[in-house]
């Protein structure tokens, strides 16, 4: 009875503190605050479940700051294709390759845990991991799915759009389709395990997405705060990875006990503009 | 010594004969379409433009996509390129029908057969997302296909026909610039492999690299570069080599000095181009004017080596030939 007391409030704690950082479910981008893959709740096996039901699980969040001068982020140019531009007529795009807030947290980086779930098995969800193109940027412009999840490619935009991967891990498939229609959709899988597949657009040379392909549910990608937060993360010592497209990579170590709440943050450093 | 006789080649032309000198400015304006075929080809590498338009023969599955951002550089490429295969398809015929030189038919044919196989492979290169090896083959083979029209535009003109072959001091302009076309044409390759392994800034500076004369190789990248470089200097001292002898042995004969001085000035505008192509990080302008001067430099030192082979024949050959040209002349 006190063994499932337990665990109710450990899953109580997770749901409150989930809430209140506002992540908690299916969108890891854009939303104010901590982010959360929508794989992180339902997507572990039957390994993951039992850890769960064991009450060794812990929550893992953080923020990632940039230390240092942000550069300012430039307007695109989208003259080239006068449907992007009319999108934004009244606020042109700005570059998304680094995003920070006045206080100087940094969005858009892809925080996974690297290594400690060797041998564990988990399922692929079976709902699609989104990836819009819309007003001639990718949205999200970073983003996580499980190896064999599908990846679902929208055009949204009323202009044509090539979607190119450029995986680099033997197994995962280059591919460049053609997007000419509004409304057109395609889905594409990952059959390996990848830290990061770039996909750009070659119509908009602007465009791109970084996809992280991992073969657990364990990453999150850091929202408008900088925070990030990885739930049911079983009991054990893991290797935490955050990765920043123009910053290159950082490595952690934690362990994860009986607290239902770790945190862990990162640091990068500004490289100038 | 030398002495002017008539031209051996004119012998393949049956008497009465004269391919329209209207012949010889179409092969001429395929050659300027070439030319600008090769630009527009460097656009597409320089602005990232190869896999814009995802499929092939169609683009986006229409004959004329929207031109729109990149489309525009690959679908105009591919534009301007079935234009040039048009009209290499009235050049051959054109050829067949008028051209009295079995040889310079057949090189018609040979030109069609070799814009159809680029044609074939730039869509091969698409299809396969921009292999390297597809990519330079389809480089390459453009770059042959331009000295064929070109060859073509020199062999059609009267002044070709109207040349008569010299003698003494023949062989070493002829050796030279056979040299520099060689040359030029594997550095060529060399520059086509650079730019498709993209290790177009693989030595970030120049003149010097990494600050050095002789970089560090760490890189494939770097060694192709450095290469790139190495065959560079190279076609400066052959085409520097080619200017020299052709000012102290050719002076009175403008037809050999004017193109081995105006390739001298095209390696300078060359080397220059390349340097402005990695001190603005491969800008579209300077590295595309580097593609299309590199085809121009081949362009005219073949020119250069067709008409030192044409116009200079060795004097035991010379001499060999003369009774037997002279008496063709009195019949």
């Amino acid at each position: 009875m006190k063994f499932a007391v337990r665990v109710a409030c450990v899953a109580f704690l997770t749901a409150l503190v989930g809430w209140g950082c506002g992540g908690g479910g299916g969108d890891s981008s854009d939303q104010g605050g901590s982010s959360a893959p929508a794989s992180s709740a339902g997507g572990s096996s039957s390994a993951g479940a039992s850890h769960a039901a064991s009450g060794a699980t812990a929550t893992l969040m953080g923020k990632v700051n940039l230390a240092g001068a942000a550069p300012e982020r430039n307007p695109l140019k989208m003259t080239a294709d006068p449907a992007c531009a009319q999108q934004h007529e009244d606020m042109p795009a700005l570059a998304q390759d680094v995003i920070v807030n006045d206080q100087g947290m940094l969005k858009n980086v892809f925080v996974y845990v690297k290594n400690g779930l060797e041998g564990h098995e988990f399922d692929t969800p079976e709902e699609p991991v989104v990836l819009d193109q819309k007003g001639c940027v990718y949205t999200p412009h970073v983003i996580g799915m499980m190896v064999k999840q599908d990846l679902k490619i929208l055009n949204s935009d009323p202009t044509l759009h090539n979607i190119h991967a450029l995986p680099k891990v033997s197994g995962n498939k280059e591919f460049n389709l053609g997007m000419p229609r509004q409304g057109m959709e395609f889905s594409k899988t990952f059959e390996n395990p990848e830290v990061m597949i770039r996909i750009k657009c070659d119509v908009h040379p602007w465009m791109a997405s970084y996809v992280g392909v991992l073969p657990h549910p364990y990453y999150a990608v850091s929202g408008d705060d900088g925070g990030f937060r990885i739930a049911d993360l079983p009991a054990g010592e893991y290797t935490i990875e955050a990765w920043h497209e123009r910053y290159g990579t950082q490595a952690q170590t934690i362990t994860v006990g009986d607290s239902p709440n770790v945190e862990v943050s990162f640091t990068f450093q500004s490289t100038g503009s | 010594m030398t002495s002017n006789l008539p031209d051996p080649a004119n012998r393949l032309q049956p008497a009465g004969s004269t391919p329209s000198i209207w012949l010889h400015r179409y092969a001429v304006f395929v050659a300027v379409c070439t030319a600008l075929l090769v630009f527009a080809g460097g656009l597409v590498t320089s602005t990232g433009a190869g896999l814009s338009v995802p499929d092939w023969p169609l683009s986006y599955g229409m004959l004329m996509p929207p031109m729109v951002g990149n489309v525009r550089f690959e679908h105009g490429h591919r534009m301007v390129a079935t234009t040039v295969g048009m009209l290499t398809i009235v050049l051959a015929v054109w050829l067949q029908r008028r051209e009295p030189r079995a040889q310079v038919r057949r090189l018609g044919w040979l030109a069609l057969g070799a814009v159809v196989l680029q044609g074939l492979l730039g869509g091969l290169t698409v299809l396969l997302l921009l292999p390297t090896p597809v990519s330079v083959a389809h480089a390459s083979l453009g770059q042959t296909f331009f000295c064929i029209v070109v060859s073509l535009a020199l062999l059609t003109s009267p002044g070709w026909r109207r040349a008569t072959p010299r003698s003494g001091g023949a062989s070493q302009l002829r050796k030279l610039a056979l040299l520099l076309t060689a040359v030029v044409y594997v550095q060529l390759i060399a520059g086509a492999l650079m730019r498709h392994s993209g290790a177009g800034l693989a030595i970030p500076d120049f003149p010097l690299a990494f600050g050095r004369v002789v970089p560090p190789f760490e890189s494939t990248e770097v060694m192709v570069h450095f290469a790139h470089r190495v065959l560079a200097a190279c076609v400066f001292v052959a085409a520097v080599a080619t200017g020299i002898h052709a000012l102290r042995h050719h002076r009175g004969e403008r037809r050999l000095l004017a193109p081995a001085l105006l390739l001298f000035y095209l390696v300078l505008i060359q080397i220059v181009l390349g340097g402005f192509a990695i001190w603005t990080q491969k800008a579209v302008v300077p590295t595309t004017l580097h593609v299309l001067n590199g085809a121009l430099i081949l362009a005219t030192s073949l020119v250069l080596t067709l008409r030192s082979f044409r116009l200079l024949q060795p004097q035991a050959h010379i001499r060999q030939l003369e009774p037997q040209l002279r008496e063709q002349v009195v019949t």
